[in-house]
Order: C-alpha cells, then sequence, then structure tokens
C-alpha cells in the first residue's frame, strides 16, 4: 500500500486517493473550432510515462484536488503541490 | 519405523503428553510438539503422498520448507484442510488425516497411479487440452486436483482482528543475527520491532547447539529477549512476515493457534532488516523421494527443538562443514552416523523402505539418508520491495544485492553462514552503518545433478517433478525459468519451491550448458507462506462489507409494514402491500413517497451559474430563482453521466437534485472541475443530501393533502417546475413542483430531524384522501409508463442526450461545457445510434432482452413492466436508429424465444402533460 501526501492532510494511504487525470493538459477551448485530431488527443492520448510523471489525484476524504509527482517506476513519491497556484 | 524419542532434550514439556491420530490410528506426543516431530517421534515413516503420482512420502524439513506433510486436522468438531504437519502445533484430541490420500498415506489406492508415471510427462496436463479432447480428461483431473477436503463448515468467530502499526525498525526472523540487531538498534533508541515465526526466539540456534559469545544458546537468547524489552522494543513470536509492498508495508500474520483467525499487522517500517535464515538445500539424486531421507536441518531441528532423532542408522550427504559439525550432536542422540561427500559421484537411495544408498562405489545400510547440497538465502521478501539479487560463487547461492530503499538484510539470509560473523554484520546494519567483512566465509560448492542417468530424481516432491521432467522442458524448447515452471509445475504447490526451485534452476542450467546466474530466477511474490484469505477480511463482512445508508424514517416505514430492499446503496421501501395497487392508488388518488435519497448538493458562489453551465449540458444561467429546470450531466466524452434537476435558490445558490445512487460520484465531479479549470474561490459545492429529509406527495389529490397541510405555499400560483419556502409548524422547509411519475407531485424538503412528524401528519392527510404511501417499485412502474429514464438502466456507456431525444442544446448552446465536442464527432453523428423508444407487446418482455434484426442484434430492452394503469405490457428499450422506426414491428429474442413487438414513443401514458395540473 503506497502513502501519498494530501496538500491539506498531510501522508495518507493510497485507498483514500482517486486519480483523476494526467496534469498538464489543457482543456482545447471549445467555443472555437477544434479537431477530430485535437480533441481525440485531449481525450484519449496519455504520456504514461516510464518514471517521473505529474498526476493529478483527489484525496477523498477531503475532496483536496492536487498535483502529485512520483516514480512509475520505482513507486516513489517526489513530492506534491496544491493546485490552485497554477490558476492565474 | 526408525525415528525415537531420545531421553532427553528439546524445548518440549515432557510432563504434559498428548493424544492424537493419524489416518485412523493413535499415538502420542507432547506439549510443544508439532504434529509432524510426534510423528517421527513415534516412528511414522509416511506422512503423505505426492500429488501426482501419490508416491509415499515421509517429511523432509522441520518447518515451512517441508514440501510432503500436509494434514486434514480436526479438533473439536472443527476442520481445517491442508495444514502443514511441521507447523500445525500438536493438541490434545487433534485427528489428522494425510490429504491426497486414499484411506491412508500408507496404503494409498491411487499408488497405481506411479506405475504410469510415463504416460504424465512434464506438461501433461497442458498436452490433455489440446489432444486429443479436454473432456475426455476433465473429470478424472478435477477429482485428482487440489489437496485438502472442506467439510462445509464456518467455523463461528473465526475473525482476523486488523491491526495498523509503525516501527522505526522491523526484523523480520528472530535468530541470533535478528536478536543482535534488535537490542543493538533497541538500545540506541530504535523504535524496534522484532518477529519471529517460530513460537519460541533463537531460529538456528538450538539446533547448532554451540555456545553463543560464551553463553548456552538458551541463555543467550534470554539475555537479548530481556534486553530488547527493556529498551522499549517490542516483539511478536509466531507471526510471519509474508510480503512486502508498497512504501516499505509490511504484512504480518499473527497465529493464535488452531482453527483461530490470525491477526494482520500492516507495518508502516522506516527500516526492514531481514535476518530470515537460510533453507536446507536438497541434494539430486536417484529416488531421493523414498521416505527416509530428510534433509540435514530439518534432522537437526527435531533434534534440538523436540528431542526426536529421526533415525538409528543415519548417513549425511553433504557437501559442506554443516555436516561434520552434525555429526556429534547426531552421535550424542544415540545415533551411528557415517558421513558421505555429495561432491564425489552420484548417489542412489536403496530400497522401498530405506536400507541403504549407493555412494562413490560403495553401498553404505542406513535406515535414515540426511541430505545438504548447500544452503538457500530465505530472500523473499527482498524480491518482494524489489531487491536485486546477486550470484556468490564460494556459496554457490544467490545473496542480496543491490538494497531496495530502506531495507538490509544479515546473518544467513545475507549469505554470512559463520555465527560470530553474523552477529557483527547484524549489530552494523541495524544501525545503518557498513558491515565488515566476513572472517569466516563457509564454501559450498555447486552440486549438479547427472543430467544422463536414466533413474528417476526427484526435483520438486510436493508436484511430482523429476529431473526427466525438466529435460523434456528443456527438450521442448521451455527453457525460460517463468515457461519451465509453468510446464512442469516446478514450484507451483503450496511450500512454492522454497526447496525445489534452487535444484530446478540447477538441472536447467546443467542442461542448458549455462551458469545458474544466467539462467535467472522465478518471481518472488507474497503471501511467503499460505494465509487463510480471512487475514485480509478481517470486519469486512455481512452488513460491513459496504455499509447501507439509512433512511430518517426507517422505523415509520418497518411500522408501515414496508418490504425494505437495496436501492443504490440505499435501504428504502420497495413497496408496502402490493405494488400494481399502489401504482392504481397513486394515479387514481395520491401517494406518498420517500424520496430522501435523491441528491441534495448545493453550488454557491459569484462563479455558481457559469460554473454549472459548464458542467451541465443544458443551460443553467438563463435559470430564473424560484425555478427549476431538468438536465444532464455528461462525461467529456458525451456519455450522459446523470440527470436530475437543478433548482435556484438565488442568484448564487443552486440546488442540484441528482440521482440517489451517484451523490457522491457527481460530488467528486464538481470537485475535480471546480478545482481543476476553475477559480475555487469563486464556486463552493457542499453536499447536503445527509441532512434533509424529502417526501413526495404525488396524484389527482396531491393538492387537496397540500391544502390541508398548510405549509404556508401559495398553491394556486405553484407553477410545475418552481419551488417555494414554506414551514411544518415552526420548522422552515422547500416545496418543490417536480414529477417522476407524470401526475401534480409535490417534493417537499426538511431537515432530517422533522422528518417523523411531519410524515405522521402527511401520511394522515393522504390517507384521509384514499391514499398512502408507495415504494419505490410503484415508482418506478409509474416512471416507465412516462417514459423517464433511469440512467445507467435505461442508458449505457453510449448513450448521448440526443439519443434520448434531447438534442436542442447539442445545436444551440454556445457556452462550453463537459463533452461538448464529442457530441459531434463521427460517432455522435451516426444514423445507427441506439436511441430510447417504447415497446408495446401482448407479453411481458424480459429486461436486457435483444431486439434482432436476423441474427444480428440491433438493441436492448432496458426496462419492461405490466403496467396497472394501461393494464398491459410496456417496455423501454435502446434501439439502432430507433426514432425513426416508430410503429414498425420488431422481434425481441431472449434464450432461444421471440416475441413479437412494435416500436412505440417512449411515453405510453399522457403524452401532452394533461394530468401535471389535474
Ligand atoms: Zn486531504
Amino acid at each position: 500500500m503506497q502513502q501519498f501526501p494530501c496538500p491539506f492532510c498531510g501522508l495518507r494511504d493510497e485507498r483514500e486517493f482517486h486519480f483523476a487525470a494526467e496534469a498538464g493538459k489543457i482543456r482545447p477551448d471549445t467555443t472555437q473550432p477544434v479537431s477530430d485530431a485535437d480533441w481525440a488527443a485531449y481525450l484519449h492520448n496519455r504520456k504514461n510515462p516510464k518514471g517521473e510523471t505529474r498526476e493529478v489525484w483527489i484525496h477523498t476524504p477531503c475532496a483536496e484536488v492536487f498535483i502529485l509527482k512520483r516514480d512509475t517506476l520505482s513507486m516513489a513519491v517526489l513530492g506534491c503541490e496544491p493546485l490552485r497556484k497554477d490558476i492565474p | 519405523m526408525t525415528g525415537f524419542r531420545t531421553p532427553q532434550g528439546g524445548l518440549i514439556d515432557r510432563s504434559k503428553p498428548l493424544e492424537f491420530t493419524f489416518d485412523g490410528r493413535s499415538y502420542s506426543g507432547f506439549q510443544g510438539d508439532t504434529l509432524a516431530s510426534a510423528l517421527l517421534a513415534n516412528g511414522v515413516r509416511i506422512m503423505g503422498r505426492s500429488f501426482k503420482y501419490h508416491r509415499p512420502r515421509g517429511v523432509w524439513g522441520a518447518w515451512f520448507d517441508d514440501p510432503n506433510a500436509i494434514f486434514d486436522v480436526t479438533l473439536n468438531g472443527r476442520t481445517l484442510p491442508n495444514c502443514a504437519a511441521t507447523t500445525t502445533a500438536l493438541i490434545d484430541g487433534m485427528q489428522a488425516r494425510a490429504v491426497n490420500a486414499f484411506p491412508t498415506a500408507k496404503h494409498d489406492l491411487k499408488g497405481v497411479l506411479d506405475r504410469f508415471h510415463a504416460l504424465m510427462p512434464a506438461g501433461f496436463y497442458y498436452k490433455t487440452f489440446i489432444w486429443p479432447n479436454w473432456h475426455l480428461f476433465e473429470g478424472m483431473i478435477r477429482k485428482m486436483a487440489g489437496l485438502g477436503r472442506l467439510d462445509g463448515e464456518l467455523i463461528a468467530g473465526y475473525q482476523s482482528a486488523q491491526h495498523h502499526d509503525r516501527c522505526d525498525l522491523l526484523v523480520v526472523g528472530g535468530g541470533g543475527a535478528g536478536l543482535a540487531a534488535a537490542r543493538h538498534a533497541a538500545e540506541a533508541g530504535q523504535n524496534v520491532l522484532l518477529i519471529e515465526d517460530h513460537p519460541a526466539l533463537g531460529g538456528g540456534l538450538f539446533r547448532r547447539a554451540l555456545p553463543v559469545e560464551g553463553q548456552s544458546p538458551a541463555d543467550w537468547i534470554a539475555a537479548q529477549q530481556a534486553a530488547i524489552l527493556a529498551a522499549g522494543g517490542r516483539i511478536l513470536t509466531g507471526t510471519t512476515a509474508f510480503g512486502v509492498f508498497d512504501h516499505n508495508m509490511v504484512g504480518l500474520a499473527q497465529d493464535h493457534g488452531f482453527a483461530k483467525a490470525p491477526s494482520l499487522w500492516r507495518i508502516r517500517a522506516r527500516r526492514i532488516l531481514m535476518t530470515t535464515g537460510a533453507l536446507e538445500r536438497p541434494v539430486t539424486f536417484a529416488n531421493n523421494d523414498r521416505p527416509g531421507v530428510m534433509g540435514l536441518d530439518g534432522a537437526l531441528e527435531y533434534l534440538a527443538r523436540y528431542g526426536v532423532a529421526a533415525g538409528r542408522d543415519i548417513a549425511v550427504l553433504s557437501n559442506n562443514t554443516f555436516a561434520t559439525a552434525a555429526q556429534p550432536l547426531l552421535e550424542q542422540a544415540g545415533c551411528k552416523v557415517t558421513l558421505l561427500d555429495a561432491t564425489r559421484g552420484p548417489a542412489k537411495a536403496i530400497g522401498k523402505t530405506l536400507r541403504a544408498v549407493d555412494h562413490n562405489g560403495q553401498r553404505i545400510a542406513c535406515d535414515t539418508l540426511l541430505v545438504s547440497g548447500g544452503r538457500t538465502p530465505v530472500v523473499h521478501l527482498w524480491r518482494h520491495a524489489g531487491g536485486k539479487l546477486d550470484w556468490n560463487n564460494t556459496i554457490s547461492a544467490f545473496v542480496p544485492g543491490h538494497a531496495p530503499d530502506g531495507m538490509a538484510a544479515a546473518g544467513a539470509a545475507n549469505g554470512t553462514y559463520d555465527l560470530d560473523d553474523a552477529l557483527s554484520e547484524a549489530r552494523a546494519v541495524a544501525l545503518n552503518h557498513a558491515a565488515p567483512p566476513a572472517r569466516k566465509p563457509v564454501p559450498m560448492p555447486l552440486l549438479q545433478p547427472d543430467t544422463n542417468s536414466n533413474t528417476r530424481q526427484w526435483i520438486d516432491l510436493q508436484h511430482d517433478v523429476t529431473l526427466k521432467d525438466i529435460k523434456l522442458a528443456a527438450q521442448e524448447n521451455y527453457v525460460s525459468v517463468e515457461h519451465l515452471k509453468r510446464y512442469t509445475t516446478l514450484g507451483m504447490a503450496p511450500d512454492q519451491g522454497k526447496t525445489a526451485n534452487m535444484a530446478g534452476l540447477a538441472a536447467m542450467a546443467q542442461l542448458q550448458g549455462q551458469s545458474i546466474p544466467e539462467t535467472g530466477t522465478t518471481t518472488f511474490r507474497p503471501p511467503f507462506v499460505p494465509v487463510p484469505l480471512e487475514l485480509y477480511h478481517g470486519a469486512r463482512r455481512g452488513q460491513l462489507f459496504n455499509p447501507l445508508k439509512r433512511l430518517p424514517l426507517e422505523n415509520r416505514h418497518r411500522a408501515a409494514g414496508a418490504a425494505l430492499g437495496e436501492y443504490g446503496g440505499w435501504l428504502r421501501p420497495a413497496w408496502y402491500s402490493d405494488i400494481d395497487a399502489e401504482v392504481r392508488m397513486a394515479r387514481n388518488h395520491v401517494g406518498l413517497l420517500d424520496a430522501t435519497p435523491l441528491g441534495k448538493i448545493e453550488v454557491m458562489g459569484p462563479d455558481a451559474a457559469k460554473f454549472l453551465d459548464f458542467v451541465y449540458y443544458n443551460t443553467i444561467a438563463t435559470l430564473k430563482p424560484g425555478h427549476i429546470r431538468y438536465g444532464f450531466m455528461l462525461t467529456e466524452g458525451g456519455i450522459v453521466f446523470d440527470d436530475g434537476v437543478v433548482a435556484r435558490m438565488d442568484p448564487n445558490r443552486f440546488v442540484i437534485s441528482c440521482s440517489s445512487s451517484h451523490v457522491a460520484g457527481v460530488t467528486a465531479l464538481l470537485e475535480s472541475w471546480r478545482q481543476d479549470g476553475n477559480d475555487p474561490d469563486r464556486v463552493f459545492i457542499h453536499d447536503t443530501t445527509a441532512n434533509w429529509a424529502t417526501l413526495t406527495i404525488t396524484g389527482p389529490q396531491a393538492k387537496p393533502v397540500m391544502q390541508a397541510l398548510d405549509l404556508g405555499v401559495d398553491l394556486a400560483g405553484f407553477a410545475h417546475m418552481t419551488w417555494q419556502t414554506g414551514h411544518f409548524h415552526d420548522t422552515p422547509l422547500r416545496v418543490a413542483r417536480v414529477s417522476f411519475t407524470g401526475d401534480t407531485s409535490f417534493e417537499i424538503t426538511l431537515p432530517s430531524a422533522q422528518a417523523e412528524p411531519f410524515w405522521d401528519t402527511a401520511l394522515q392527510l393522504v390517507q384521509a384522501e384514499n391514499g398512502g404511501p408507495i415504494g419505490i417499485e410503484a415508482v418506478s412502474h409509474m416512471r416507465a409508463e412516462k417514459g423517464f429514464i433511469i440512467i445507467g438502466k435505461d442508458t449505457d456507456g453510449e448513450t448521448m442526450p440526443h439519443d434520448l431525444g434531447f438534442s436542442i442544446p447539442r445545436r444551440k448552446k454556445r457556452a462550453a461545457f463537459v463533452g461538448d465536442r464529442s457530441l459531434h464527432s463521427e460517432t455522435a453523428n451516426r444514423p445507427d445510434r441506439r436511441q430510447l423508444v417504447g415497446l408495446r407487446s401482448d407479453t411481458l418482455l424480459p429486461t436486457g432482452a435483444h431486439l434482432v434484426t436476423g441474427k444480428r442484434s440491433i438493441g436492448t430492452v432496458t426496462s419492461s413492466y405490466h403496467s396497472p394503469t394501461l393494464n398491459h405490457p410496456i417496455a423501454l428499450a435502446l434501439l439502432e436508429n430507433g426514432a425513426n422506426r416508430h410503429g414498425e414491428a420488431i422481434t425481441v429474442w431472449h434464450m432461444d424465444r421471440e416475441i413479437p413487438a412494435t416500436v412505440t414513443a417512449p411515453c405510453f401514458l399522457d403524452p401532452k402533460g394533461d394530468r401535471l395540473d389535474a
């Protein structure tokens, strides 16, 4: 069982978390034309890197959505950051 | 009949004799015995039958490494299958029976199978799958497969306690190295937990039977134990570390005795020190499976712990100096001992009842042959954690190499066999210091089997894998160790090849002309020893497995005679008397429904309207305060995720009434869009479902009931899809005019604490109008009569809103919304999309039945009822191009039955909506 850090609650067991999305993926502006290829890439394409990743996770008990940096190969947790500082 | 109890010695209590039976015969042992040690002391040789050929087998080891003695054990009417005789403590009155043998291990009727061994080569089972026809063999193989017999009885109270704990240093294995390390670390101030799987601490120190740092083994062990406890360390005996999991979590199974559920400990250790020792390695030679051939360490364990000698006339076949040290111990016990050098030529066991061994051109008479082909460090936990293994040529063994984070190994588990070296190493590693170099290595040359011999040489005693099977696998090119394992079933028995795997690797390496490290090892997976599934189960059973949500009015429903059932995680009234009668009552008069589970999620803040416009398919921003709108939430893939109504309280506050079973999912979806993509300081989400009760009054007499309730709302001007505040006595409440039945309906939402008095009053008034309570089943019928859908029942993972007839936002909504672009994909525009339709037929259609054209399925029945209002069957379905097929005949196919039906619009009752304001 892995342990993840919630920026709000601290280190908690993995089963309290849900994966939400790959971090840094920008939703296309759908009020403008978006090609099938671009939309499909947004919907379906994941980098799924072997090694270091940045992912959006949600800590279900407190509902905090945050960015988790981890290594998919070694399972090491490299850090977390709250999402809200990403908002301009 | 050769094993015997020595006059003294061992950790057993000779003042406490215990009686037991094995395969129907009576024996006695002592407190402190295991089933295996007691049988060995009674001279019992044959303790089991092998899995495939039913060959007679004696006990080989003295602990978890024994592959042979597996019993079904009954005590006080409780039977546990597949107990390892070597690890099951003897209790007075136990009745043991060897598994896989009938009627007894000694006289097994299937022993005849052994004569056909040539017909059952490696891969036998797999080959029967292919040729000539698996079903010819299936019955026989299924009967032969498996070991113990279940008695089908549940043991009352068999429930594993679940502990969660942490420590600085977890020391796995309480032998010399583990004790030294635990004491050193505890005295240095670390929070230490030492675990040992035997009931007593000491590990291999007992069988070694030499002074430890100037003290007797027992005194030295007691001194370490006292020092560890004095320094604040903790010790758990009878406890096995069965696996290392992510981020240094170790699973411990703590034994509590026969037929008592073990406890599960999930330990989060800052560091794990593996002092798990090493296992005796067998020697591969002709007839090496004969009862009487045993591991040397096992025999010494029986002697030291249980005061049992394995035989009287003993030959020891070994490649190392442990045999030399063992000779005086066995002689002191009264045995005659001959040492044989295993590196000098192949050996062969003679006699069905072992009477000699041929070795190096000589025949040596013996009744017992002890073998020691080197040591295999117990590195399972190391590999669970992702540690690497290195091949050590001096001891011919895989030893811990590159360490996983927070893990170290010491002592025999690390290939350090000399005790003084092991103690120094353990003490250094306990403080995370580098270990000093070993001063006294114990060399063990690699033994390789004679692959040219045609004799039967056993590799895996439990699964009957012989050298010939390895040869066949090599010949058929199953040379990768993972393939070798699966093809021959090597190491796949309950012992997981603890002794067999290295012998198999050595044989395959020899056959391939490779070194063992080139050949590699198979994957080590938890659990290290078999653990009951109950271990992971704990309190998660019955109602606690998935606790139901309970209604504040549950007692009232029970008093009204409700049949309660689970609906979307809630325990709800399914019906009170008769579903059809409830529907007719509500259609003709009035019904009272507990709709409390309906979601009540508040969305607040200056950006709330904009936010809901984004998460809803429908436009919400134009909704006026006091009004309600029906709408869909979609996934980004454009699939309908939930439906429900949104009520606007004021410009910056909304209440979302989502499906009863989707509240958690909708809340999570809203939270993730709120925080990821919106300004979380300008919109807030609060799920208040649990705080409110909701009661629905529905039917032509709903208005008179509302009048009599006198809630302070303006009934005359109360339009459909609007809401008002009111009060019941002093309790403020909300009344909404929405309808899931198609009839005039009022939804009253008030604090849960006031639900009971309100229910009592409302029920009385409803009954005065010839109405009464209705359950969720009646409502399901009524909504189907109206063609109202239930998400997930009448929709599936491909349903988009326009498939349900809601296409205006898709065509006209300007603002961006979740899933918008997906509604214009090629798939979304296909003419053969499955669309919601109604079906009419003379018989009730099975839900889930296919709508077919020829042999092709073009849709499914999603809801089907006998309509009490219309008095004929009705059904909803998803059908390809269904919207354009109204009036067409269609064939419904179910279990080879074909039923004719007619496609209709989904609404069967009052399509114009006249009843809403009747
Ligand atoms: Zn949290």
